[in-house]
């Protein structure tokens, strides 16, 4: 770590880098939860920290050669370098409160999590695999939508991935949807939006549309809180707001109620 | 690089052929159909010379083209006897999106359209075609009612897509479409999807996936407006003409894709130019569509429609 110290983006407080992951990276001053890497998600919801990745071969293309001030192709290999990730999910499987358990984790560091083919087919397999194998599935959400350098292809996805959800809905499989800061666009519009339970950590940013979007359309100041999980949770879209130090404990509990399986 | 001319001024010798013709038709008991026909040639002759050339950007013009047939100008072509039905049951009722029962030769079909409006009250009533939660949650509940009788449903997709406001988002714009995607992958019945101007990205898909995607000649369908992408990508308006280059979303591109399964032809000079033409184009192709979905078994659709999805996509896997 160069930095030993860092400004919260939230309260402006100046403070100890390491206070801050000591405490799940959330601000000990203000309650900020700073985002996350898949990675440590999954350390930190999976037994010991113990998982399994899998799906870890499929890799994106440029079907429609897209380029903006870059081409997608550079782009992706640009990412793939920076966040050691070959796209936006990683897929895993482990136990959580010793309940086999699936995890889908997305990642907004690889081009702002968004879901593409890579995406949409990892989250469908693992939505399959959940079928098959009758496991449990929870899905981290933190992406902003589907990713425009694929077009009418990603847009499909959201399909793709939500005709399997209705898929475990058949066989009473639990899904629970985690959705993180922020979540907008086609992933709030598709399994985001889709589980058996929705949950969020606080003060994430989730909407369909974004902000500024809103903003220019009714070229109005938007409310104070507008679109953030207390804001859904109060609108009826969420089961529950759970802080990250909670988070892990939750997450067992609901499950065991879902498998109907005592804890003890 | 110059500006392309947009599509409305390539247009204007078209117009005016059809315009003559509108007038000769005028009179009953005088119609000149020679001269009609000898307009219509030059019609031809004149999209001949322009279609080869029309860029994306012109295809989206003309796809939102003022003068284009609405959903209920296709019903009342399409259909007898048909009845709008009204509200989610929920919260309210969407005008962006027309939803009813119809007789479609002869027998009674869903039909679930968005509805733009044409003069400027209209488009307002209509919110320019743009849905709220509730248009998508009456959708489900016409289409969950076709199920129940067991019609076929059609869907017509024309809007730029769902509505972007605070309302929309507070009633849950995303948990409406997501649901609709969830619970069409479960319909027993055929679902044909039209794509008749506007595919809009998720405010447009809501009510367009199914069995079978047909898509106009001269519709796209896109994960992003034009310019939405101009704008997030290149952060410059000016630059919808590269954005709309890149995106491949003109029926052709869906279909090479793999993601249209039909193309339906349009008249020379495009839908509005000869609306009678445009609808008889449609119908023949619904018809035989509907007969081909119609044919197979309701599990054998379901596995294909969600094979359809399933197969979407361009990944390499080592």
């Amino acid at each position: 770590m160069r930095k030993m110290w860092t400004r919260c983006n939230n309260c402006r407080r100046i403070q100890y880098k390491q206070d801050i992951i000591d405490n799940l990276s959330v601000c000990p001053a203000c309650n900020f939860h700073f985002r996350l890497s898949s990675r440590v998600r999954l350390n930190m919801l999976f037994d010991e920290g113990k998982y399994e990745l899998y799906d870890e071969n499929i890799k994106p293309l440029d079907p429609l050669m897209f380029e903006d001030s870059k081409k997608y192709s550079d782009r992706l290999v640009q990412y793939m370098e920076k966040t050691s990730l070959s796209d936006a999910v990683l897929n895993a499987v482990g136990t959580m409160g010793n309940v086999k358990v699936l995890i889908s984790a997305m990642d907004f560091a690889f081009m702002g999590g968004s879901m593409g083919s890579v995406v949409g087919e990892k989250i469908t397999r693992a939505l399959e695999r959940a079928f098959k194998e009758r496991l449990p599935i929870l899905i981290i959400s933190c992406s902003g939508g589907a990713r425009m350098q694929e077009g009418v292809i990603s847009l499909m996805q959201l399909m793709k991935t939500s005709a399997a959800i209705a898929r475990l809905e058949e066989i009473g499989i639990p899904y629970i949807s985690i959705i993180t800061n922020p979540t907008t666009g086609g992933t709030t519009a598709s399994y985001a939006m889709l589980g058996d339970i929705n949950i969020a950590e606080p003060n994430a940013l989730i909407g369909f549309a974004g902000p500024r979007v809103i903003e220019q359309t009714i070229k109005e100041k938007l409310p104070k809180g507008f679109q953030r999980s207390e804001f859904l949770l109060e609108h009826g879209m969420l089961d529950a707001v759970v802080e990250r130090k909670d988070l892990r404990d939750y997450l067992i509990r609901s499950l065991h109620l879902f498998l109907n399986r005592s804890r003890t | 690089m110059t500006q392309q001319k947009n599509f409305y001024q390539l247009e204007k010798n078209i117009l005016k052929y059809k315009e003559k013709i509108d007038k000769l038709r005028e009179n009953e008991e005088t119609i000149d159909y020679k001269e009609i026909e000898r307009l219509k040639g030059q019609i031809s002759e004149e999209w001949n010379r322009i279609q080869p050339n029309l860029t994306p950007l012109q295809y989206v013009q003309i796809a939102r083209h003022p003068q284009r047939p609405y959903t209920l100008d296709y019903l009342n072509y399409l259909t007898d006897d048909f009845l709008e039905f009204h509200g989610d049951r929920r919260a309210g009722d969407d005008p962006a999106l027309v939803t009813g029962f119809g007789f479609y030769r002869g027998r009674s079909v869903a039909f679930i359209g968005h509805q733009k409006g044409r003069t400027t009250s209209q488009r307002i009533a209509r919110n320019f075609g743009q849905p709220n939660p509730e248009g998508y949650r009456k959708a489900l509940r016409i289409m969950k009612l076709a199920d129940k009788f067991g019609f076929p449903i059609v869907t017509l997709i024309d809007t730029p897509g769902a509505y972007p406001g605070i309302q929309a988002e507070e009633r849950g714009q995303a948990e409406a479409i997501a649901n609709n995607l969830k619970e069409i992958s479960k319909l027993k019945i055929p679902v044909i999807n039209v794509v008749i101007g506007e595919g809009g990205s998720g405010g447009a898909l809501a009510v367009g996936v199914g069995d079978v995607l047909l898509m106009l000649e001269n519709s796209f369908y896109s994960v992003i407006s034009p310019e939405g992408c101009a704008a997030i990508l290149w952060k410059d308006q000016a630059a919808v003409e590269k954005a709309a280059n890149n995106l491949k979303f003109l029926a052709k591109d869906l279909l090479k894709l793999g993601i249209a399964d039909k193309i339906i032809p349009e008249p020379p000079g495009a839908a509005h130019v000869d609306w009678e033409l445009t609808f008889k184009n449609v119908d023949k192709q619904l018809h035989q569509t509907l007969k081909t979905v119609e044919a197979q078994s309701p599990g054998k659709r379901l596995q294909a429609r969600y094979d359809k999805y399933r197969k979407i996509g361009f990944f390499t896997e080592t």
